[in-house]
């Protein structure tokens, strides 16, 4: 309980059981090679690094496009716009809510029923109103989204100490001067976590749309290449996405960190 | 002018009596201090001033009119705690009383205008003694320092009244003895009135010119809750007055006309 790595340990910590799931795959594809060599389950890493650089690097020869980054930026693309759109939305919803009693009153309620639908049980609906194209996906991730995270900010608005808006208004600020310069600067950092802790969820809503409907997409190729068993793109691109993820959850870290040092470094002196 | 007038001031919640029979006037630039045991109705009192509540009988006047009721720019405070914004630094905490009178909208203040209020701000921080910490945030501070830049926001505003609620009471005695030091020559120069609640009764007498304890005077054991507070002593602790007054007889005398 007392015994604390230092800085060069805990890097190599880190790195260990990386390296111990890493190594008990190359045996195990090894071990499965050798029993049938046609195996396709395990496939070895030259040919997953083989598999990587072809879709990655040469172009399709029917399309013509880089396949990998292809798939990348319309995959972001739809993740970008969703969570942007349940930002915006959880933002004003969420300030309305929490600070207006009104607005409390009159979308609270709401909010909390909305959020228990199961936003998978209504894709059918999205691809019926909104057809196949990028619009459904967009509305998948941000009704799943955006319900979370509305609930989430008002609860932060609403623990805001009063005494903070009591004071506010003594300084002659009015409602909206109010939720402007105090409320919403100050429920930002919460904002960051909340969307670090939905890009998990936002990438699943993302890969089930792209797996039922589209023509490009990472869920769409993963979905595709599972007819032929080609574990060799699917395990690149599994680990590509995780990538993705954890390199934004990183930015969102070092944005929260720039932008609102205050809310980060607690009673440094 | 600012006289602050309690006529006939009933506070109930429900079923329970807080604060019964308040007959009050207080005069221009006086520095009330109000002591009381806990749940005697002392913030209750205070917020009443402040416009947060309204009295379920009797009215709260200003110069003889009634007050808007919600807080405004007209009567600053200082709570105990929370009364500074952590995503602001110090010259921002004053900055912003600036902005909000002068950007309705955006609240946000630009070139000269931005200038002037700066250079207001940075004066008040420099009168609290906060100069060396202006591009500092909250939680860098220490309590009395954070209290300090509360009350330079407060004053930001020129209120008429000043209120404090239990302003020191999270400071320790050196701390303390220091903010009394500040608090008197502010009151004095800027001739506000000043409502400060507290539980240390050596405050209470050291800075004040005036005292009032609350407290229930009637019980009965049934119902604790049906008899409210009152005011049960009410002091004038001027240097010229040899004899404490008790004012509030004269304010119900007062108020019977």
């Amino acid at each position: 309980m007392n015994v604390v790595p230092g800085r060069g340990s805990r890097l190599l910590l880190a790195i260990l059981p990386f390296l111990l799931i890493a190594l008990i795959y190359v045996i195990g594809s090894a071990e499965r090679r050798a029993a049938n060599p046609d195996d396709k389950l395990l496939p070895p890493v030259a040919e997953m690094v083989a598999t990587s650089k072809r879709l990655a690097a040469e172009p399709d020869r029917r399309s013509g496009d880089y396949v990998l980054w292809a798939d990348t930026a319309a995959s972001l693309q739809r993740l970008a716009l969703g969570l942007g759109i349940s930002a915006t939305i959880g933002l004003v919803l969420g300030l309305a809510i929490g600070l207006l009693p009104v607005a409390g009153a009159g979308f609270g309620t709401l909010v909390a029923v909305l959020s228990m639908i199961p936003p998978m049980a209504v894709l059918p609906i999205l691809f019926i109103v909104f057809g196949l194209g990028e619009l459904s996906k967009v509305v998948l991730i941000v009704i799943g989204v955006t319900p979370a995270l509305v609930r989430d900010l008002s609860l932060e608005v609403q623990g805001m100490p009063r005494e903070q808006l009591i004071k506010a208004q003594t300084l002659g600020g009015s409602t909206w001067q109010i939720a402007i310069r105090l409320v919403l600067p100050q429920i930002m950092p919460r904002l960051i976590k909340c969307l670090r802790l939905m890009i998990g969820p936002a990438f699943l809503f993302l890969i089930s749309a792209e797996a039922i409907a589209s023509d490009v997409g990472l869920g769409y190729r993963i979905f595709l290449v599972r007819r032929y068993l080609s574990m060799d793109v699917i395990l690149p691109y599994v680990a590509w996405i995780t990538l993705l993820a954890y390199l934004f959850d990183i930015a969102l870290v070092w944005i929260g960190q720039r932008a609102f040092p205050w809310a980060y470094d607690q009673g440094a002196r | 002018m600012s006289t602050l007038s309690f006529r006939n001031v009933w506070v109930e919640y429900g079923d329970q009596v807080v604060l019964e029979r308040i007959n009050l006037e207080i005069a221009s630039g006086t520095f009330l201090s109000i002591v009381g045991p806990s749940g005697a109705g002392k913030s209750t009192f205070l917020r009443l001033i402040l416009g947060q509540e309204k009295p379920t009988q009797g009215a709260v006047l200003l110069d003889g009119k009634p007050f808007p009721a919600e807080p405004g720019p007209d009567r600053g405070i200082v709570f105990q705690r929370y009364s500074v914004f952590p995503h602001l630094t110090v010259l921002g905490n004053v900055l912003l009383g600036y902005e909000f009178a002068q950007s309705p909208f955006t609240a946000r203040l630009f070139g000269a205008s931005r200038r002037a209020a700066i250079e207001k701000s940075l004066a008040l921080i420099e009168a609290v003694g906060l100069g060396p910490h202006r591009d500092k945030y909250p939680s860098a501070l220490s309590g009395g320092m954070q209290q300090r830049l509360a009350i330079a926001q407060a004053l930001a505003k020129q209120p008429q009244v000043l209120l404090l609620d239990e302003p020191f009471g999270a400071l320790d005695p050196g701390t303390r003895a220091q903010m009394h030091a500040l608090i008197k020559p502010l009151w004095r120069d800027l001739k506000m009135t000043i409502v400060m609640v507290t539980h240390d009764i050596k405050e209470a007498f050291g800075l004040a010119t005036r005292l009032i304890a609350l407290d229930r005077v009637r019980r009965d054991p049934q119902a604790p809750e049906r008899f409210g507070a009152r005011i049960t002593y009410d002091l004038d602790l001027t240097r010229d007055s040899a004899v404490p007054v008790l004012g509030f007889i004269r304010a119900a005398a007062q108020a019977a006309q």
